[in-house]
């Protein structure tokens, strides 16, 4: 065990956690944070997405070791009331079904609109193609990343 | 808990942005424990509960995996019961014989609940009625329910459904109730938002592998890799010495692997030294299950359905067609792996499971255990996805085992490599045909014989007769009308595990037979969906749908250069399905990029979850189509995770348009209707682009 200090949605947090445990596990059996999801432990799915210093990093393999003084974003943690931009074109859409891959597509998607602002599908495509969804929902992903991107500039909700 | 607001009537509030303020249920078990405290709520019938302070709870027996229930199941009882949508909160009920079974397959949600939750919705609001007309001395007819209230409509006086409900819960139930005019519904055919959407987008929704229990234990279990084999020892000196491990125990079929989390139970599981007893499954191949169904395809199997006399026809016919198809075997692959919590004590079990199931979920529960199933509550959890595969009990039974065989509560989750190579499997399977066509190019007669392993054997029902008719649906029942057809079955046992994959038989016999009607047709110098529209003539809804998709995909017309068309169609669930590819070729890679789907559910419930679910069952098929494939080496399953047994993406998903066909007739299902026209759809534009027939699945040119 070793106490690993990192900020984890907006405050200081000190973990007393196995050094080589992914992030994952930590943040659910150690903290209850359910939100993030586990789906295959070998960064094939995406679906246990979160942003380590504002990059969308996959939280099976990220051991808890290398996130002593970084920022860690969790689905948690996204906005306080649901109201992200992602989370309101989300909603805008009904693009869950089962939900469970939805965390990570989530994440996925903030992260993407930080770095661009107005994705193309290509764009879209190079990113969200690390994120599975068994319930085939990718075309409302697609359609509710662009609403996203209008509400994030100050369109309408 | 989650963050959100709850007011005094128990609803959270959702974001502004959503739907102008639409109030939302909440739907977690908990949750509904504080609310049901404070409240009281009374059972007018198993699906409908109210409390005095107006809290309509509704009853949601057929569990979600992201199908909609939830949803569409609330629309017929708030249609019903007269009470303003969205106010309200749904639970999953307990395992309750009020319900009748208690289970989520064969896309049977909507098609058995049609009839009985809108008769408990109007049971109910009858019942509030004569309450408040007794409360006024009227008579009933001088009252209407309206949002939850009973108005009289002689003085205006209102009384709301909970200061009702203790005096209606007291009246007899009305044996016959009259059920609203289609006319007049306000819910049941429209687009109401999915209930689930909000606690969905913000990781607050609990599906089974979310379970905590107050001193939970985590386990992994290490599985025999051949099918059928056992521990014969084992050394847990390395796994118990895993940080974070605490015990090592043998369970039916396995090695467990207890720990004070999952990562170390998981890795520990895997420090294990089992010297497995692999049974008589050792030495089996793919190459070998696929020489086996070719030498019981040799012979004559049992009969399933005949018309006509097939021998005469084809000695009769002008022109000859044989061919045969292969599909393999399909793992589920949900995106939540199997997991079940338990915690089985000297008087009672409670399961914690993301279950398909949950009648049988409580019968494995009570066998594991040894207690009486009314010993035995199953807390049903949303689930991350089923596909047939939460229809099976074995993750349940493993964890009842080892919460009795510790004393405390136990978390087992698999890993996805045990969840992938300990699958029960969609069977792999052989297909045989003949054809004959008459001098003008029709065909006169049909003979398709299948050997492939049974469905309902691998869950304990041994086929009677040699038929197992999940094993030749599609085929035996196809909609075309031939002089002379035969089907006959030729049950064939591998060594592999099979069981339900979403649109189960349908998903091999629909690429079988509509793969070789596109070659009947090519024979017969005949355009495919003319030849399907004479061989449906006496199909209507089936002719309907494929009308619909060539109408709406503009079949016979150009398309830009290097696009090509290929359609299909099924019936199955109660429901009827054209779609029409459009793929390109390029250096034998297959590109699809658009499916134009026509359905004929019947009565439709809610046309936005229709149409969800088709565009999930055409990227789900579309995985299998040109991806899925497991295969067997030394009685193993090869494939582990997504890198070996990937899946459509993003960028591979081509874009869905769905029509559906307005309709009075009683509903079909539709979780499955999408899925079993996508392979041949595909694999006979394929044949368009480039004039080769795919005969075996998935579509790999290379």
């Amino acid at each position: 065990m070793a106490i690993i200090r990192f900020n984890l949605n907006g405050k200081a947090h000190s973990a007393d956690a196995i050094p080589e445990m992914p992030l994952l596990w930590y943040l659910r059996d150690s903290l209850g944070m359910t939100g993030t999801k586990f789906g295959c432990g070998m960064a094939l799915c995406g679906a246990c997405t979160v942003h380590v210093n504002g990059q969308a990093t996959r939280s099976c393999v990220t051991q808890m070791s290398s996130l002593a003084g970084k920022n860690v974003t969790t689905i948690e943690g996204l906005s306080a009331d649901g109201t992200h931009p992602v989370q309101q074109a989300w909603i805008e859409n009904d693009v869950p079904q089962c939900g469970y891959c939805q965390s990570g597509q989530i994440m996925a998607a903030a992260a993407l609109l930080e770095k661009k602002a107005k994705p193309t599908d290509g764009d879209i495509d190079e990113v969200m193609r690390g994120n599975i969804c068994r319930c085939g929902t990718y075309q409302d992903i697609r359609h509710a990343i662009h609403r996203a991107s209008e509400i994030k500039a100050g369109g309408k909700a | 808990m989650s963050a959100g607001k709850l007011n005094r009537r128990g609803f959270l509030q959702v974001g502004a942005s959503a739907s102008a303020g639409l109030l939302v249920g909440f739907y977690l078990p908990e949750r509904s424990k504080l609310a049901a405290q404070s409240a009281d709520p009374v059972r007018l019938n198993a699906w409908v509960h109210i409390a005095p302070d107006d809290t309509v709870t509704f009853m949601i027996h057929k569990v979600e995996m992201g199908q909609g229930t939830v949803t569409s199941l609330s629309q017929l009882l708030a249609e019903e019961l007269e009470c303003d949508w969205g106010k309200f909160r749904t639970e999953f009920p307990p395992v309750d014989p009020a319900f009748g079974f208690q289970g989520v397959v064969g896309s049977q949600s909507i098609r058995t609940s049609w009839d009985p939750l809108r008769k408990a919705g109007a049971t109910a609001r009858e019942m509030l009625v004569q309450a408040a007309a007794q409360s006024w001395g009227v008579d009933k007819s001088v009252c209407r329910a309206e949002s939850g209230f009973v108005v009289n409509k002689s003085t205006g006086a209102k009384l709301s459904y909970g200061k009702l409900t203790g005096a209606a819960a007291k009246l007899p139930a009305p044996a016959n109730v009259a059920l609203k005019d289609p006319a007049q519904f306000r819910l049941i055919g429209k687009s109401m938002k999915r209930l689930d959407t909000p606690d969905k987008v913000t990781g607050r929704t609990k599906f089974g592998i979310d379970t905590r229990r107050p001193g939970m234990m985590y386990a992994a279990i290490a599985r025999c890799p051949v099918f059928g084999g056992k521990a014969a020892s084992f050394d847990d000196t390395k796994a118990k010495a895993f940080v974070g491990v605490k015990q090592v125990v043998k369970t039916s079929r396995g090695v467990a692997v207890v720990a004070d989390n999952t990562w170390s139970a998981i890795q520990a599981s895997r420090l294990l030294d089992v010297k497995w007893d692999e049974g008589p499954n050792a030495n089996q191949t793919s190459a070998n299950i696929s020489k086996t169904f070719a030498e019981r395809a040799q012979k004559p199997g049992v009969e399933v359905s005949k018309t006509g006399d097939v021998a005469a026809g084809l000695a009769s016919a002008a022109k000859k067609i044989d061919a045969v198809y292969e599909a393999p075997f399909l793992a589920h692959a949900t995106m939540e792996p199997m997991n079940c919590t338990a915690d089985v004590r000297a008087d009672g079990c409670d399961v914690w499971a993301s279950t398909q199931m949950q009648t049988l979920a409580q019968g494995a529960a009570a066998q594991a255990s040894g207690l009486p199933a009314t010993k035995v509550r199953i807390h049903s959890q949303f689930m991350g996805g089923g596909f047939g595969r939460r229809g099976m009990t074995d993750y349940v039974t493993e964890a009842v085992e080892v919460s009795k065989a510790i004393g405390a509560p136990v978390k087992v989750t698999w890993s996805r490599e045990d969840d992938m190579q300990h699958d029960n499997y969609r069977p792999a399977s052989y297909s045989k045909f003949e054809a004959g066509l008459d001098a003008g190019g029709w065909p006169v007669a049909w003979h398709n014989r299948i050997a492939c392993p049974s469905i309902t054997n691998s869950n304990g029902q041994p086929p009677q007769n040699g038929i197992d008719r999940t094993s030749t649906e599609g085929s035996h029942d196809m909609g075309y009308g031939i002089p002379n057809k035969l089907v006959d079955y030729q049950w064939t046992e591998v060594g592999v595990p099979v069981t339900y994959w979403r649109a189960v038989g349908y998903t091999q016999n629909t690429f079988f037979v509509e793969s070789f009607m596109d070659e009947v047709a090519v024979a017969g110098g005949k355009d495919p969906v003319e030849m399907r529209r004479k061989l449906l003539a006496q199909n209507p809804r089936l002719l309907g749908v494929l009308e619909l998709v060539a109408q709406k995909s503009d079949w016979g017309k150009a398309l830009p250069a290097g696009r090509f068309r290929g359609v299909a169609v099924v019936n199955n669930v109660g429901s009827y399905t054209a779609q029409v590819a459009e793929v390109s070729v390029d250096r034998g890679k297959v590109k699809v990029h658009r499916i134009v789907c026509a359905v004929d559910c019947g009565h439709v419930v809610n046309p936005a979850i229709v149409e969800q679910q088709m565009r999930s069952a055409i990227v789900y098929a579309l995985s299998a189509a040109l991806k899925g494939k497991i295969t067997i080496d030394k009685g193993r399953v090869e494939q582990s995770n997504f890198d070996r047994y990937d899946v459509v993406r993003i960028d591979e998903a081509p874009v869905v348009e769905v029509h559906i066909v307005p309709s009075t007739q009683n509903p079909g299902g539709i979780g499955e209707a999408g899925v079993p026209a996508i392979a041949p759809a595909v694999a006979n534009a394929v044949f368009a682009a480039t004039g080769k027939r795919v005969r075996k699945l998935p579509i790999q040119l290379t």
